[in-house]
């Protein structure tokens, strides 16, 4: 395992993958998170980018970001894509037209993954293509300006379920996608936050080698929508994983495996505080639905401790 | 010479894949195209093709990952119908923007609603507008041959556009008739190897394939579109000429079938083609001087070849397979748009037949002959064949 200093050294080197210049928000953890997963791979990696903030910030012509074969095609087929590709891939190589090795990564938002590229990202998993898949969760569709989505935490104020005089925002938990993901009985899932560099660029690593499709499942606070001061991202993502909002964890060939287990967890309300979109349940009056968020939490929490204790494969 | 074999249309376009033997086969099953993807997925299974076939769970991802294999570097094609090219749309779209020269079979069947299995063009008809070549077979035998030309039309680097290639669904891709297969290693040299040509896994040329074309420079790119999209034409009549050399059948941009001295000319695509000859024959036997012209590149339009063929007929029939609403239907309007630059034009008049795959007799076509010739005409209305009263 290569030290802080030696990942900094792929990320920013000559031969980084993805290179400055991109037009990422101010304190966007994208670009972190991205560098740390391409520094990953120990063979060259093709990128199949699903429409999103990562796509729009890196390619606009005649401009590019990436130093690294990479496509983008639209919403909700990164998986789809990233199928394709590999399937060029084993049959050119079966045919004797190339033999270099290489590594495939799909990258979408939440939006791509959770919602509108499900059935693609489904098919492609239950197909058992070798790619990995990566979703950065910013919990909505923040490229165009914080709508819901599919991993939007109950309680969010967002532009599609705005909190009001009658409503606290999205009334629905998040769905699991690690452990739909990982129902497809596939060898690698981990769930990872931007501020863990060392923890994301094992799970990453891991994903790359696996024998078979991985999934990287990557918390990333958005602080443009979130709205938080950009000095912050890093803070919020590590608060997210102090609350047990976010743990850190993976499944591998099954086997559920905690990374992080805070001794004292900190109050929903650490993570919540300073977000535009969590701002409303600091209003007299609502206190009961904090109160309901960190039972969720906290029974997500114990489920998931029972998940690895017992063993039981998924 | 080839080996004549008793086939249907879809096995016609699955014994052309089989030849073409490309390295990725992605698709859904979708009546009628289904016969397609099962005879290739058998030939895939007997290990007489070594293409990587990848049966995915829509005809969304099918085009996406046909996508994904084609930018790779590979040679890929998939097939579909009706719905289900309604469903890829998005992905057929941005395809020729991509300049992915795709090739793919498109059993034409008609769009819902109603739901309807059977035969007509609204399916192609919707996405003729969005940069593919369209080439149209009035027969299994047709749907052979124009698939290989499609391979080197599409491919060749002065187009670089994806090709459909159509038949009528049911009506062509579920008769059998006899196809003759000309031999694989002729047609293997013929339509060749597709170089990896910086594809992503063309690692010496790192790409971003795909970016974010903004209001500064998106219309240069659809111009460029446009230039590839007019080179068509050279590149067909060239790629023909070759596969000439093998098959001995010509490839024009169009068919004319006794349209010399014609006083009457029928415009129609596709299988229905076929009748209207058995029903110009059977007028000819009359004495009465009528002519058929079987459009095959339907996109490019070759409009100046057509206006060519048209300019001494004084009355041009058209026979539409599908509508559009409110407006005039689609294979009559590029027939009007052909006779604008005459100065003496033709008298137009549009029909509409066979939706939903209804049958089209050639005692309706000699009908529509007699009608032509009889001058009762309307050409600012379409007339409905076997309307029920």
């Amino acid at each position: 395992m290569p030290t802080l200093q030696e990942i900094a050294l792929k990320t920013d080197g000559a031969d980084a993958r993805i290179v400055s210049g991109h037009r990422m928000c101010s304190g966007c953890g994208i670009g972190p998170l991205i560098k740390t997963v391409l520094a990953a791979s120990d063979k060259p990696v093709i990128v199949l980018n699903a429409t999103g903030c990562l796509e729009v910030t890196t390619s606009v012509y005649p401009f590019t970001a990436w130093n690294t074969p990479w496509m983008h095609l639209t919403f909700e087929n990164a998986a789809a894509v990233a199928a394709g590709v590999e399937s060029a891939y084993r049959s050119l190589k079966r045919r004797g037209k190339i033999d270099s090795e290489v590594n495939i990564l799909a990258v979408g938002g939440d939006g791509g993954t959770y919602d509108i590229g499900f059935q693609a990202l489904s098919g492609a998993l239950e197909r058992k293509h070798k790619f990995m898949y990566l979703v950065y969760d910013n919990e909505g569709y923040m490229n165009t300006g914080n709508q819901r989505s599919g991993a939007t935490p109950f309680g969010a104020s967002t532009t599609t379920v705005p909190a009001g005089k009658v409503s606290n925002g999205k009334p629905q938990w998040r769905k699991n996608l690690v452990e739909i993901v990982a129902a497809h009985r596939i060898p690698y899932v981990g769930q990872a936050a931007v501020h863990n560099t060392l923890d994301l660029y094992k799970k990453a690593q891991k994903g790359f080698n696996a024998d078979g499709p991985a999934v990287l499942a990557v918390l990333q606070p958005c602080t443009t929508n979130w709205s938080f001061d950009p000095a912050l991202t890093m803070q919020y993502s590590k608060l997210a994983v102090e609350t047990n909002f976010w743990p850190l964890y993976e499944i591998e060939n099954g086997v559920v495996h905690v990374n992080t287990k805070p001794s004292n967890r900190k109050p929903i309300e650490e993570f919540l505080k300073g977000q535009t979109r969590f701002r409303h349940l600091f209003k007299p009056g609502n206190e009961h639905v904090i109160v309901e968020m960190q039972k969720m939490i906290d029974d997500e929490w114990a489920r998931l401790l029972k998940l690895e204790e017992s063993g039981i494969q998924f | 010479m080839g080996v004549r074999k008793a086939i249907t249309g879809a096995e016609a376009a699955a014994e052309a894949m089989r030849q073409i033997n490309p390295d990725v086969v992605v698709a859904y099953p979708i009546t009628p195209q289904t016969p397609i993807v099962e005879q290739f997925a058998k030939y895939v299974a007997d290990g007489i093709v070594d293409t990587e076939m990848v049966p995915v769970e829509s005809e969304h991802s099918a085009m996406s990952a046909t996508v994904g294999a084609e930018a790779a570097g590979a040679r890929a094609m998939s097939a579909t119908s009706s719905q289900g090219l309604a469903l890829m749309w998005e992905i057929v779209a941005a395809t020729p923007g991509l300049r992915l020269p795709i090739v793919m079979p498109l059993v034409n069947r008609t769009i819902s609603a109603p739901l309807n299995i059977h035969c007509d063009h609204s399916d192609v008809m919707g996405v003729t507008t969005v940069g593919w070549i369209q080439i149209f077979s009035e027969n299994a035998q047709e749907v052979y041959e124009n698939l290989l030309l499609a391979i080197r039309v599409a491919e060749d680097t002065r187009v670089q556009l994806p090709a459909m290639v159509n038949q009528d669904g049911f009506i062509t891709s579920h008769a059998v008739e006899p196809v003759e297969i000309f031999d694989d290693a002729a047609v293997r040299t013929f339509v060749g190897v597709r170089p990896l040509d910086r594809g992503l896994l063309d690692l010496q040329h790192v790409r971003t394939i795909g970016a974010m074309v903004l209001p500064d420079y998106l219309l240069e790119v659809k111009r460029a579109q446009e230039e590839a999209m007019m080179h068509v034409f050279e590149v067909y009549a060239e790629a023909g000429k070759e596969l000439s050399a093998i098959t001995g059948h010509q490839y024009p941009f169009f068919e004319t079938y006794r349209t010399e001295d014609a006083d009457a000319v029928i415009v129609v695509l596709n299988s229905a083609a076929g009748t209207a000859k058995v029903a110009v024959d059977a007028m000819r036997a009359l004495g009465k001087k009528v002519g058929l012209l079987k459009p095959i590149l339907f996109r490019p339009f070759p409009y100046a070849e057509v206006r060519d063929a048209l300019k001494d007929v004084p009355v041009v029939g058209v026979l539409d397979r599908s509508m559009d609403f409110g407006a005039y239907a689609p294979v009559y309007t590029e027939i009007r748009n052909v006779l604008f630059e005459l100065d003496r034009r033709p008298t137009t008049q549009s029909y509409i037949y066979g939706l939903g795959g209804r049958d089209i007799m050639a005692t309706e076509i000699e009908s529509v002959f007699e009608e032509l010739l009889s001058g009762k005409l309307d050409p600012e209305h379409q007339r409905y064949i076997g309307l029920r009263g």
